[in-house]
């Protein structure tokens, strides 16, 4: 399994031809306490980079963008009941959707865990 | 991941005096009103929802020097503001505080604002964003008689909750013999206080003006009480968004009007037969039977799915109002929000609809505030 993260502070797990997509802990902090999570629905077809999901903190309302192309297998049906769980537990229970990876050479563009470290310290 | 509604400013934001404070208390700074803000603070009683409860069971400390603070001086200044705004300002008794609006010749409203009679002056308390257009209109339309000042080296610290009472007296003795609406001088510290029971919060609670050097001193003072914490202006949204409490900017424009906005108390019942000021003759209009096409509302929604600022509201097929401000009630657990709406469809206990990215929500129009006010009122 690997871990990869995006400019936009997604975090992206592949697990063979399965992905699970979440928020990163720097993103719940900078979004504040989660009330709210629409997740997309099994069967989506996603293209890289099209709005995927929406997070709504008491603040604002965010965008989750698919961090490669593919087709939803399935959306966190715990967020609605619990969406402070992304607050809480980001980087696991707090995971958006899982997906299927159409082309492995999208991954190849995006960060590991220090090079996003290094990203988020530069801003 | 980004957010959907973008904010930006045109000049570079200024610091507030208590800038480098609020960093070390782990404030996250945003431009807002054309100043650095503390949206929230980080630690453990950091976080909106958790400054916004801290604010509604203790006491919080809110920095809003980024407010206008005027006075007016001068013979006759009393009568002179009242060609601008519709309340009753030259029957104010000293010290005590009224919420007015300044009007434009149609009625349109330029900003919220709340006069003290402050002795020798009238003092003005007014927005943050609004603060230049508002000095150069009553520059403009004030005699040059009257003497027009800004406290620009003063701070303004808003301490709210159901314990500020307790706090404040206990640091600055004297301050409870205060009642809602009424303001005087005190010292503390050697340092000269101009304090007001009042705020945007719906709870009981103080705002103290002072010069800006010495605000760092009596924030550290404040916060060193462990019934009190600083508080953001997220915090202060949604604490005033309870309150029923209109946002200018958002709730109120040059597009509104007071009576339209629900603010017909604003309107002095006494100035209603005399008129002579900006805007008379729009309030009486509004005010006459079926004077407004629509009105400002609470609406409450199910769920958890906010609906924010610009979402259309439907009755049916037809849409008949507009969202002004919206968000997430901690206290309640469920989204609120304030909307002009066709007045046919005002009635509390409508049913409407919000649209939200496509979807329809339930919404019930409910009477304001939403969570009750707990001001500290005379004889109470």
């Amino acid at each position: 399994m690997a871990r990869y993260f995006t400019e936009e502070h997604e975090w992206i797990e592949v697990d063979g031809e399965a992905a699970t997509i979440g928020i990163t802990d720097y993103a719940q902090e900078q979004l504040g306490d989660v009330v709210f999570v629409e997740v997309p629905q099994t069967g989506t077809a996603l293209e890289k980079g099209a709005e995927a999901a929406v997070v709504e903190s008491v603040k604002a309302a965010s965008d989750v963008y698919a961090p490669i192309s593919g087709e939803v297998l399935e959306g966190n049906g715990a967020l609605e009941a619990d969406p402070e769980l992304v607050n809480s537990s980001p980087e696991d229970e707090g995971w958006f959707f899982k997906m299927t990876v159409a082309d492995k050479s999208e991954l190849e563009g995006l960060m590991d865990a220090a090079a996003y470290k290094a990203f988020c310290d530069g801003l | 991941m980004s957010d959907s509604e973008p904010e930006f400013e045109e000049q570079p934001p200024e610091k507030l005096p208590l800038d480098a404070w609020h960093r070390a208390q782990g404030a996250r700074m945003v431009p807002f009103a054309g100043y650095e803000m503390p949206i929230q603070y980080n630690g453990e009683h950091g976080g909106i929802v958790a400054e916004h409860n801290w604010t509604r069971t203790s006491a919080s400390l809110f920095d809003v020097s980024h407010m206008g603070q005027l006075a007016i001086s001068g013979e006759n200044a009393a009568h002179e503001l009242e060609k601008l705004v519709p309340g009753a300002i030259a029957n104010l008794g000293e010290g005590k505080m009224r919420y007015t609006l300044l009007l434009t010749e149609g009625g349109g409203i330029i900003d919220d604002l709340i006069v003290t009679h402050a002795g020798e002056r009238l003092a003005l308390v007014v927005n943050g964003a609004c603060k230049w257009d508002d000095i150069a209109h009553l520059r403009e339309h004030l005699p040059d008689a009257i003497t027009l000042t800004h406290y620009e080296d003063f701070a303004l610290l808003a301490l709210q909750g159901p314990k500020a009472a307790e706090v404040l007296e206990s640091l600055i003795p004297g301050v409870d013999e205060l009642s809602f609406m009424t303001a005087a001088a005190f010292t503390w510290d050697g340092i000269d206080l101009w304090i007001s029971r009042a705020g945007y919060t719906g709870e009981d609670g103080f705002e103290i003006a002072l010069p800006e050097g010495d605000a760092e001193r009596l924030a550290n003072a404040l916060v060193a009480d462990e019934r009190v914490q600083p508080a953001g202006l997220g915090a202060r949204d949604s604490l005033r968004l309870e309150a029923g409490l209109p946002l200018y900017g958002h709730d109120l424009s040059l597009e509104t009007d007071p009576v339209s906005a629900g603010l017909a108390f604003a309107v002095s019942k006494a100035r209603r037969e005399t008129g002579g000021y900006f805007g008379y003759q729009t309030c009486m209009e509004r005010l006459a039977e079926g004077g407004c096409a629509q009105m400002r509302v609470g609406l409450s929604l199910e769920g958890r799915l906010p609906a924010r600022e610009g979402a259309e509201v439907f009755a049916a097929a037809a849409k008949v109002g507009t969202l002004t401000s919206g968000g997430f009630s901690p206290t309640l657990g469920h989204p609120v929000a304030m909307a002009y709406i066709d007045t046919a469809h005002t009635a509390p206990g409508t049913t409407l609809e919000v649209e939200v990215r496509g979807k329809r929500l339930p919404a019930t129009v409910t009477t304001l505030p939403f969570v009750p006010h707990k001001y500290h009122r005379k004889g109470a």
